[in-house]
């Protein structure tokens, strides 16, 4: 095992949950629980495929992901925030018909190749040992992940916009005394959420498999709520999260492909216990964990007058 | 008061409306019909066709004699699976790892009969009964510990537990329950070549087995507990208002111990049934997704046992028109999981109905 | 020209008409009473000046011109500020960052900085600008409201109830500085129920019932009794505190204490006190000064950490809230909807919740629906409550009458000790009145009975002791008769009297 090249494996392991993450992370600081994350990856990952191979370039199958993970979850903001729906139901329901409607329509795709995505080119840095590999030897998609996080926090610490979607998400009645619009803003947020899923679901057809099969994203986008959680809603430690399983994943396979004395099977289980362990790290300590969730977090808002 | 488009405003009932309760699931189910139709014209089907084939045909078709047992064969474990969860959804305890539970129950269950194998003892199934509620149950609790000692989200962990469920069934048919007389395939020993772990047919051709009357008990069961009992009360009382229930002495840890526990193991024994009957054998496809169906019919049943077992007949009618229309059209399999899962979107997106009313403004 | 002319506002809801026709206008620097019971109508008069609620008729004149804000930041431009009864703030963020919220186009955050700490200091408000909500007093939290308010140069000031969560020295420097404000020329429209208060402050007042305009004075030329029944609408009936002689000592409550459960709670330390039959201890403090976590150590919600609570000798500390109960120790919750009682279930289910083991409302786990039915039907006569009958949820009930029920089921079931905590916070003085009332008999007939409230006014006339809670710790209890507002007031603001 080479760690430069599991260093650089992981971090494209990665990146699918970077962007279900650290969209999901913007829907929850605006207090909205979205558990359709699965469910609009595989949709984004089905749609972006179609395109891809379609149109045979893969940017245009990043967009069409990005623009069918949106699109879907319009379907949850308007469960939830015009017909008042309960939030933990309605995202259950959106990953049951996500993971059923993208079975449907990728049923003709299903062995197919995608197009390629090229590597961007850092003139050569690509060939410094080590430091090339790991940092100057990606597609667009990693650095694209990488810029959404700063993005993100940038745009929750340091604008007016921001601050108004972390205080919807603390506080959604006074808020709206404010004068705030608690509802356009959120059903931006979950627009906002669902595209960056439906970009993971498209990373993880297009580039991390890459390949189209019913029911691929195998709880991806449950691990992505986890690393919420484990992230305590602070974007850069999203990516500490989603590279820490990253990691765990890149070296099970590693330790399959070394023929290890452990049969396949228990050696998949890794991820999902890594998952449990690092959720119950996270949540003992309460009054920590209490003070990070946004307080208004899947509470129903109803506008009283 | 929330104002869909001007003229038209929700007006918050003072009471909740105990017709709509009733009348939504069916809207839901007219509307699901309706966008499913649309949906398969869309793939170029002829839409009635694909709705009789998969309403219709499996009571009434030229095969229903057929069916018609399959259908009980479909809803039993989905009912059972349902019960289990409607408490803990009144609860607001979010179970949703029932598959990997019904999975657990269907290895320990199996196990625990396979060890004796080929004894004949009447004391066998018995024994799987108890084994299949032990796994299920403990697979449960695990979720429901680390909860209670650690607030840790049910939700996600119950869900990763499945992932692992299903990794461990993999290692059990590949390993020490791989059937010894068999050509290696990834399967345990089959049911029906051990009676005394057999969960056969009572009456041919009903597809009436253990499970069924188990369910059938189950629901009277349930809908005692759910109308009469005061632990049903507690349990209603934890989900619309948890610091009522702890004021009236209720403690959450026992709420999310019994949830969790009690659904886990109705989950285990649904696996155990089926392990043991219809599917006969342990193998990596044996689950069929059951597991999270129940989900759908517990809020299509409205958390409400008799409502459930409507619902779990309802989607297990759809699961067998599924399987037809496999074989009739070119559509694959998941077609049925979009209908079931517009089902529940079109519930929920109903459901104001029972604490709104829609006003028209002149 | 007045600043703010209303004519004939109206705005209906479904089944109520909140306002009808209500004419007044402010001038500039004056500082003007509304006035008004619970559901009198003030709440929905100002949000239609703030612009959260539209008129269905009727006009407004800001300086002249025809004022009708669609919007608070419409309402905040032409230069109308809010002080919200429950504030309007955000506890997880800071200081700065709630008054930014607060502002139309707020400066980059250092210079914000320097402004909030210019204008705390002219007006004695202190404040730091970096610290969390969530970790200041409620007094501070007003500050930060008020000071959200003063950076905007409001032409017009509104302030709804403000009071209701200060002590008696805190609503001094309150009105000092809404004096000053007024002197400087900006009006002030100040929504109270206080008369006294009203009475040392404002220059005119204008008085709500039912939604309407009932009468409109100089308060200083009335008195409170004058204000009240103008109010209230009719004469009002005071509860009678009976002088009798106290029993024996039947509650005990000793060197409790319990941590706090979240990272904003407050800790409670070494609380002692103990109730004769017969008598009423009231509880007084500014709000978040450990009620609630009193209230939940006492019925048994939070198993307590240290110390003993026993009732007629009985060690109940460690109990749960059913098992107390059946010893005959009740509560009753502030919270109404979502604690006492549940919002969406029947009259006859919420019976249930404290009812099912002491008046064996079942058997053998298995609920008696009949009796329950039976049982929420003696509370519901017993305590005059109105509604259709024990089938109707609890959330179709008024605030007063839901009140009624939920205390009524405890004393129904004869309490030896009967803890209630704020028990006529948001409830019309007839219901009120008569709460109060109940309590006082159920002393009368040889319970114990403990208070929390913020009311001061509500626990003089209610308790033969008080004594104040302040961050966690509970003072020595003090005849009612012997101790004075002032000293109550210095209690709870952590001074030692």
């Amino acid at each position: 095992m080479d760690p430069v090249i599991v260093i650089a494996s992981l971090i494209v392991a990665s990146t699918p949950i970077v962007f279900a993450a650290i969209g999901e992370l913007v829907v929850e600081k605006s207090g909205v629980l979205n558990l359709g994350v699965e469910g609009m990856m595989i949709i984004g990952a089905v749609c972006g495929f179609i395109a891809a191979v379609e149109t045979g370039s893969p940017l245009m199958g990043f967009l069409a992901g990005a623009a069918a993970g949106a699109a879907i979850s319009l379907l949850f903001a308007l469960l939830t925030q015009v017909l008042i729906a309960n939030q933990v139901a309605s995202g259950l329901a959106l990953t049951l018909f996500g993971l059923g409607l993208s079975a449907l329509i990728g049923h003709k795709y299903t062995g197919l190749r995608p197009p390629p995505t090229p590597k961007l080119e850092f003139f050569g840095a690509a060939d410094i040992p080590i430091i090339g590999p790991i940092f100057f030897n990606h597609d667009l998609g990693v650095y694209a992940s990488l810029i959404l996080i700063v993005a993100v926090w940038y745009f929750l610490k340091h604008t007016r916009q921001g601050l108004i979607l972390r205080a919807i998400g603390e506080n959604h009645d006074a808020a709206h005394a404010l004068g705030y619009k608690v509802v356009r803003i959120r059903v931006i947020a979950i627009m906002f959420g669902g595209a960056c899923a439906g970009l993971g679901g498209a990373y993880f057809s297009l580039i991390r498999v890459p390949l189209w099969n019913e029911g691929m994203t195998a709880g991806i986008g449950w691990i992505a709520l986890a690393i919420v959680v484990f992230a305590s809603w602070k974007p850069w430690r999203i990516l500490i999260g989603a590279y820490l399983f990253g990691g765990v994943t890149v070296l099970q396979l590693n330790l399959q492909g070394i023929g290890i004395d452990i049969p396949v099977a228990y050696l998949s289980m890794a991820p999902y216990l890594a998952t449990i362990i690092v959720l119950v790290i996270m949540s003992a300590d309460r009054t920590r964990a209490s003070l990070n969730a946004p307080a208004s977090l899947g509470r129903i808002f109803h506008a009283s007058s | 008061m929330i104002t869909l488009v001007p003229r038209i405003t929700l007006v918050p009932r003072a009471d909740p409306s105990k017709r709509m309760v009733y009348i939504t699931p069916l809207i839901a189910v007219a509307l699901t019909i309706l966008f499913g139709g649309l949906l398969f014209a869309s793939f170029g089907e002829n839409p009635v066709e694909a709705i009789r084939i998969i309403f219709w045909d499996p009571i009434f078709g030229p095969h229903g004699f057929y069916y018609r047992g399959q259908i009980l064969v479909k809803a039993a474990p989905l009912i059972i699976i349902a019960l289990g969860l409607s408490f803990g959804f009144q609860a607001g305890i979010w179970n949703i790892g029932a598959e990997g539970q019904f999975i657990m129950g269907a290895i320990t269950g199996a196990a625990a009969g396979l060890a004796f194998y080929p004894s004949t003892s009447p004391l066998i199934y018995p024994l799987m009964f108890v084994a299949g509620a032990a796994g299920g149950c403990l697979w449960a609790m695990i979720p429901a510990l680390l909860k209670i000692k650690f607030n840790t989200n049910e939700i996600l962990v119950s869900l990763m537990l499945v992932y692992v469920a299903f990794n461990f069934l993999a290692g059990m048919v590949t390993g020490p329950l791989r059937d010894p007389d068999g050509l290696n395939f990834p399967e345990s020993r089959s049911f029906r070549k051990f009676e005394a772990g057999y969960n056969a047919e009572i009456w041919s051709g009903t597809g009436v087995h253990w499970g069924v009357i188990f369910m059938g008990l189950l629901v009277v069961v349930a809908y005692i507990f759910y109308s009469r009992h005061i632990t049903g009360f507690h349990i209603r009382l934890m989900g619309q208002s948890p610091r009522a229930a702890r004021f009236a002495g209720v403690s959450p840890n026992w709420m999310i111990a019994l949830c969790l526990g009690l659904s886990g193991a109705l989950a285990g024994l649904a696996g155990l049934f089926e392990v043991t009957g219809p599917a006969g054998k342990l193998s990596t496809t044996f689950p069929l997704g059951y597991g999270f169906t129940a989900i759908i019919v517990a809020f299509l049943g409205r958390l409400h046992p008799i409502g459930i077992l409507f619902a779990g007949l309802i989607l297990a009618v759809t699961f067998v028109g599924g399987d037809i229309i496999q074989s009739a059209l070119s559509l694959p399999k998941a077609s049925i999981q979009v209908f079931q899962g517009m089902l529940l979107f079109f519930l929920l997106a109903v459901d104001f109905l029972i604490n709104y009313r829609v006003e028209w403004r002149r | 020209m007045p600043l703010l002319e209303l004519d004939a506002l109206t705005k209906a809801y479904p089944g109520v008409v909140a306002n009808d026709a209500v004419s007044f206008a402010i001038e500039k620097g004056e500082i003007h009473a509304l006035l008004g019971e619970n559901g009198a109508g003030k709440s929905t008069l100002v949000k239609m000046i703030y612009g959260l609620v539209k008129p269905d008729t009727g006009t407004m004149h800001f300086e002249g011109a025809p004022f009708a804000p669609s919007e608070p930041s419409m309402a905040r431009r032409a230069g109308v500020a809010m002080v919200f009864q429950h504030f309007s703030l955000f506890e997880a963020l800071t200081v700065a960052e709630n008054i930014a919220l607060g502002m139309e186009a707020p400066p980059p955050p250092s210079e914000l900085s320097s402004q909030i700490k210019e204008i705390s200091e002219r007006y004695g408000l202190t404040l730091d600008p970096d610290r969390l909500i969530g970790d200041l007093s409620v007094g501070e939290r007003q500050r930060v409201e008020i000071v959200r308010c003063l950076l905007q140069d409001p032409k017009l000031l509104i302030m709804d109830e403000p009071t209701s969560v200060l002590t008696p020295q805190e609503v001094d420097i309150l009105f000092k500085t809404l004096r000053q404000l007024s002197e400087e020329g900006t009006a002030i429209l100040y929504i109270s129920h206080k008369l006294e208060e009203i009475r040392t402050l404002c220059q005119n007042a204008t008085i709500l019932r039912h939604g309407t305009v009932v009468a409109t004075c100089d308060p200083k030329k009335e008195t409170a009794k004058s204000l009240a029944e103008m109010m209230v609408g009719k004469k009002l009936k005071s509860p009678k505190k009976s002088k009798t002689s106290h029993g024996n000592i039947l509650c005990r409550v000793e060197t409790l204490a319990l941590a706090r459960a979240d990272a904003f709670g407050t800790d409670l330390k070494d609380i002692t006190f103990s109730i004769h039959a017969g008598e009423v201890l009231g509880i007084a403090g500014v709000a978040g000064n450990g009620q609630d976590e009193l209230m939940l150590a006492l019925s048994g919600e939070r198993r307590i950490d240290a110390g003993r609570i026993t009732l007629n000798s009985l060690d109940l500390s460690h109990l749960s809230p059913s098992q107390r109960r059946m010893k005959g120790l009740h509560a009753a919750p502030e919270e109404r909807l979502g604690h006492a009682a549940v919002p969406d279930m029947s009259l006859t289910d919420n019976t249930l919740i404290t009812g099912f083991e002491r008046q064996s409302l079942g058997k053998r786990g298995l609920i008696d629906f009949s009796k329950a039915k039976k049982f929420a039907e003696r509370v519901i006569e017993t305590f005059d409550v109105r509604t259709l009958g024990p089938n109707n949820a609890a959330k179709s009930l008024s605030g007063g009458n839901l009140q009624k029920f939920v205390i009524g089921r405890e004393i129904c079931q004869k309490p030896k000790l009967l803890i209630v905590n704020q028990p006529t916070w948001g409830v019309d003085a007839a219901a009120a009145a008569d709460i109060r009332q109940a309590i006082l008999e159920l002393a009368r007939e040889g319970a114990a009975i403990l208070v929390l409230s913020q009311d001061l006014d509500e626990l003089f006339e209610i308790c033969d002791k008080v004594a104040v809670l302040h961050e966690g710790h509970l003072s020595d209890a003090r005849d009612a008769g012997k101790i004075t507002m002032e000293e109550i007031g210095l209690l709870m603001g952590g001074m030692a009297a």
